[in-house]
């Protein structure tokens, strides 16, 4: 493992500012704990006395247990809170929800929430930890994260590799994260949706765009399928589910003609029959189990480099004094 | 109350002067303008190295009393409005209640005259009720006092609602004021659609929104031949229009606000809300456009568009957040920082901005140094730089695009009306 002198951010709120060092230091510190996830004692004690709080402003199960397991298998205390049962109902404000919680003397806030900025927002306040576990359409960055470890565990690395992302790129954080973390890492990627999916000027984020499915899988190492939101109540123009599927479904038809043995990815939860035929989530191609065990590897290496980051810029503000 | 300025490098364009010159100052008015008085006053102001100008007149302020005067009163924004050189406010009709009636009207000039720091003129809505959709009587307005007529907020989406608010203005002899947005196009964008929108995951106001319904207010007024002012312009393609619609003679003028003329969408990075305005932060293509219209005339005036927000609006989601941003404190030195050290405007250029061209527009009189004129002075160190800091603001509210910039150029003494009203 490197030193910790290499991680300096006490957040995590998007990947769009790392660096290449930055996010390789990320994935081989979470190749290190996945080794640990293997074991018959799956626990080590990096942040024993140390306290996470989940803070979801959205539904999620996966995302939530994920960061708790990764959580507990660094030995730290972990709290869930979600908007139901918050008093955020009660109009409380994100940041006084945030100051009422480091009065708790938390040591990491993770943080999903419907407005993109909201994690940033936070973060400006808190003098815990941050971890965006995803801000509206903006960032998802453990996602990209735990997506990127699969491609490089799979592909033997990210430098030169060509990934497909298919689907709403327009309102989506993992798309977003993704491309700013593969393209940094030398990957080539392209994104693939409706022409109203696609967001204005997408291409300065450095990707190719297509609304063609089959240029999209040609020649691709990889493609990773986001969930189509067909109950999003945005008033956004939006195309229609069967429509979708027979234009942009993945199905086994369509990867006969891309490259042999192209790894289909998908964050989850799938719709089945809508972005991806079931043959292709259950059959050879998909890595898509291997991607959520390699959440939990991702989220303890973020947790484990934030909390030492923390600890070193609250020592030296301890010093200052 | 007898001034006497000294040595101070008056600029007054309206009457051709830019030199250095002393001023006397009698019964409110410019008594005396010549190289060298020699004549007792009360109070000497040693204004060498200072630039002397006509007060600021600022025609898009919010003041929001009556109804929020949690964000701002009648005295708080025109005490900032003091410190910011500004003796003249235009404030905008849409507090709670909205300048719709003759009582309004007549009960917010009560207040301004039991309040006011600075002077203040009162404009009406277009529409009862700001809801655009029937006009005022604006003839009674007029009667009333009011100078100008702007749903400002929103703009009037029925043509045939804004023909009559523009027949009957014309007939009143009333300026229109025209925040031109097409609510349609607009959506519930935050931020300029475009790579910003799309690196931030926020929803995008097209550049659209604005162009499309600057370019139908214009033609409005081509036909109905009652003057129009677009109010707080922020792309290039406005200008454009604007600036084609001054060739065919028809009678429009324009404003943009500091924030237009020198911060682009690039500031969002953070999703700080201080850089949430409307229209939006356009891009640096945009911001250059800006600075153009203002140095080539087709845009006539620099207009703060003084928003101001509680804590409980601005600090929270960005797409939950209020739109605008306080800027009377700061209009002056944005301009000198932005405008003059970049040799954008020339001092007596940016006195037109600020305080001719404003004065002309409003047919306020004012504007200018001349002999017998009220004497309206703000007196700037040109070469000061200061920190912009929220906590020393006259406003009550805080949210300004510039806290933490180091600006040039400050105020350091204001006269309204011949007494020296602000001094630092």
């Amino acid at each position: 493992m490197k030193t910790k002198s290499d991680w300096t951010r006490k957040d995590l709120l998007g990947l769009e500012p790392l660096t290449r060092e930055e996010l390789e230091l990320i994935l081989a510190t979470a190749e290190s704990f996945k080794e640990v996830i293997g074991r018959t004692v799956k626990k080590v004690p990096a942040l024993r006395g140390k306290t996470v709080v989940n803070l979801f402003y959205e539904p999620s199960t996966r995302t939530r247990v994920s960061f708790e397991v990764a959580a507990k298998r660094l030995s730290a205390d972990v709290i869930n809170i979600a908007t139901e049962e918050s008093s955020v109902r009660k109009g409380e404000t994100l940041i006084d929800t945030g100051r009422n919680i480091e009065a708790l003397k938390v040591d990491i806030i993770v943080v999903r929430h419907n407005c993109s900025g909201a994690a940033a927002m936070l973060a400006r306040h808190m003098r815990a930890s941050v971890i965006n576990a995803g801000d509206g359409w903006h960032e998802h960055p453990t996602q990209a994260l735990l997506d990127m470890l699969t491609l490089k565990e799979k592909l033997g690395r990210l430098d030169g590799i060509r990934v497909s992302i298919v689907g709403d790129i327009a309102h989506s954080r993992v798309a977003r994260s993704n491309i700013w973390g593969l393209t940094r890492m030398g990957a080539e990627v392209t994104v693939c949706a409706p022409p109203l999916l696609i967001p204005p000027a997408i291409e300065r984020m450095g990707v190719r765009v297509t609304p063609k499915i089959e240029e999209a899988l040609d020649g691709a190492d990889a493609v990773n399928v986001l969930r189509m939101q067909f109950e999003r109540d945005s008033g956004d123009a939006f195309p229609k589910q069967l429509e979708y599927f027979k234009t942009y479904g993945i199905t086994l038809e369509r990867l006969k003609n891309a490259k042999k043995g192209i790894l289909v990815m998908h964050p989850g939860p799938i719709n089945r029959g809508i972005e991806m035929a079931s043959d292709v989530a259950d059959g050879a191609n998909s890595v898509i189990l291997e991607q959520v065990t390699n959440g939990i590897a991702v989220r303890m290496a973020v947790f484990f480099l934030v909390a030492q980051a923390n600890e070193f810029i609250n020592q030296k503000g301890a010093t200052k004094k | 109350m007898k001034i006497l300025i000294r040595q101070g490098r008056v600029v007054d364009p309206a009457n051709g002067t830019d030199e250095v010159r002393d001023l006397y100052i009698e019964k409110g008015v410019v008594a005396e303008s010549a190289r060298q008085i020699q004549k007792g006053a009360d109070t000497v102001i040693e204004a060498a190295g200072r630039i002397v100008l006509p007060g600021l007149i600022d025609m898009h302020v919010h003041l929001r009393e009556p109804g929020r005067e949690d964000k701002e009163t009648i005295e708080t924004g025109t005490r900032a409005a003091l410190r910011g050189g500004v003796t003249t406010v235009l404030a905008m009709p849409n507090t709670d209640p909205p300048m719709d009636t003759v009582d309004h009207v007549h009960w917010l000039m009560d207040v301004v005259r039991k309040t006011a720091a600075a002077r203040v003129l009162v404009s009406g809505t277009m529409t009862r009720g700001r809801r655009g959709e029937d006009a005022v009587t604006a003839a009674e307005l007029q009667k009333a006092g009011v100078v100008a007529l702007t749903d400002d907020g929103s703009s009037v989406e029925n043509i045939e609602v804004m023909q009559e608010v523009l027949r009957q203005a014309k007939e009143a002899g009333l300026l229109v004021i025209c925040h031109s947005e097409d609510k349609t196009l607009a959506g519930r964008g935050v931020v300029n659609l475009g790579y910003m929108s799309t690196c931030l995951g926020l929803r995008g106001i097209p550049r659209e929104a604005e162009f499309k319904r600057v370019e139908r207010d214009i033609e409005l007024a081509g036909m109905t031949g009652c003057p129009v002012h677009i109010a707080h312009v922020s792309c290039r393609e406005s200008i454009d229009i604007i600036w084609r619609a001054k060739n065919k003679q028809i009678r429009v003028t324009a404003d943009t606000a500091p924030h237009y003329f020198s911060l682009s969408e690039e500031a969002l990075a953070n999703y700080d809300t201080n850089f949430k305005v409307n229209p939006p932060l356009r891009t640096a293509e945009d911001v250059a456009a800006i600075r153009g219209g203002l140095k080539d005339g087709t845009l006539d005036c620099i207009a703060s568009d003084h928003a101001p927000h509680t804590e409980n609006e601005k600090e929270i989601e960005f797409e939950r957040a209020a739109f605008g941003v306080v800027g009377l404190e700061t209009e002056l030195a944005v301009a000198v920082t932005e405008l003059v050290e970049k040799r954008v405007l020339t001092w007596s250029q940016l006195a037109e901005r600020l305080c001719v061209n404003p004065a002309r527009i409003l047919g306020c009189g004012r504007g200018d140094l001349k002999v017998g004129a009220p004497a309206d002075i703000a007196i700037v160190d040109p070469a000061a730089s200061w920190t912009v800091r929220g906590e020393e603001f006259a406003s009550k509210s805080r949210n300004s695009a510039f806290l933490g910039r180091t600006l040039k150029g400050y105020v350091t003494h204001t006269i309204r009306d011949g007494k020296v009203v602000f001094t630092r």
